[in-house]
């Protein structure tokens, strides 16, 4: 199966189905090691024990942004390529994305008021994630709001493309600005400044975190493409309707066909 | 297992990731079965697909 066949809704809803038990699967089992491994990590000799609360949000911050740049390239499949998916794609990603962002600051909230013992402070990198959370949720906003599905869309991907430009913003905000959240220890050159003991932990909760978004999104995704054959056969049955009533009203003009394709 | 002064800070943050992933499954798994019974109760009333395949057959 190549990458155009994936165009085929239908086509994308069978390798869902075969791939989805798997992905749970492997999400789970990854999980449940990461988890393991974040339990049995030492304390850090500055932090004590609240090093552990990384564990879980850097792999949301990773994400928070990593969703962004998805939801991204499904903009550009929307508006230059048209692919049947990419509305599809960035749409059911945002919420997924918004929770994760949600659970980033909040995870950061958490450690910062005993490390830094402030829950906030207005640095560049905690008001860009910020403002990345509410332009998720200005995103879902206007899904909701534009009835056209197709209207709604290509307003959508061009609210993400533009929305695009804070993402490196969050990224280089530790090194453009002189902020109170700490600069990159992962990934930087010169590699990782964080001992293995704390390093494995992390790459596997951000891995089994990645999956995670992975196998939600797949989900969703076949989600939103039954609710649009819904909202097909919906219409196709009201059209029917209204049909029916211009046959008994004498109209002799039908205002709809027999059947739909397929969504 | 020891986790400190700062354990109710520690143990908050995974509580709370939990929920909220655990939010996220039941609001998808729950979706998709309202778009599935949707979808068997339109298929019910006699509105068909052009291909004639039902709407939630994935196969």
């Amino acid at each position: 199966m190549t990458l155009i066949d994936l165009a085929n809704p239908t086509r994308f809803l069978t390798l869902t189905a075969r791939i989805l038990p798997w992905l749970v699967g492997a999400t789970a089992i990854l999980l449940a090691i990461g988890l393991y491994q974040s339990a049995m990590a030492p304390d850090d000799y500055q932090q004590g024990a609240t090093v552990k609360i990384m564990f879980i949000h850097v792999p949301n911050a990773w994400l928070s942004m990593f969703v962004w740049s998805v939801m991204s390239v499904a903009a550009l499949g929307t508006l230059v390529w048209r692919h049947p998916l990419a509305d599809v794609a960035a749409k059911t990603a945002a919420p997924i994305g918004a929770a994760f962002t949600f659970l980033a600051l909040v995870t950061g909230s958490l450690w910062g008021r005993p490390m830094w013992g402030t829950y906030w402070e207005w640095d560049a990198r905690l008001t860009s994630v910020l403002i990345l959370f509410l332009m998720y949720l200005g995103l879902m906003a206007l899904w909701r709001a534009v009835e056209d599905p197709s209207r709604a869309a290509r307003a959508a991907a061009v609210l993400t493309l533009v929305g695009a430009i804070n993402i490196p913003i969050i990224k280089f905000s530790v090194d453009w600005w002189n902020t109170l959240h700490q600069p990159a220890s992962v990934f930087r050159m010169g590699g990782s400044t964080l001992d293995k003991a704390f390093l494995w932990p992390l790459l596997v909760m951000a891995l089994a975190f990645s999956l995670l978004f992975v196998t939600l999104h797949l989900a969703a995704m076949r989600n939103e493409i039954l609710r649009r054959r819904v909202r097909s056969l919906q219409m196709m049955q009201a059209s029917r309707i209204a049909f029916t009533n211009d046959v008994g009203t004498g109209s002799r003009e039908p205002t709809a066909p027999n059947e739909i394709g397929a969504a | 297992m020891s986790l400190g002064p700062y354990a109710p800070f520690i143990v908050t943050s995974y509580a709370l990731v939990a929920a909220v992933v655990l939010l996220l499954i039941v609001w998808i798994v729950a979706d998709y079965r309202r778009q599935q019974a949707r979808l068997r109760e339109l298929e019910a009333s006699g509105v068909t697909r052009r291909s004639g395949r039902s709407a939630g057959d994935v196969r």
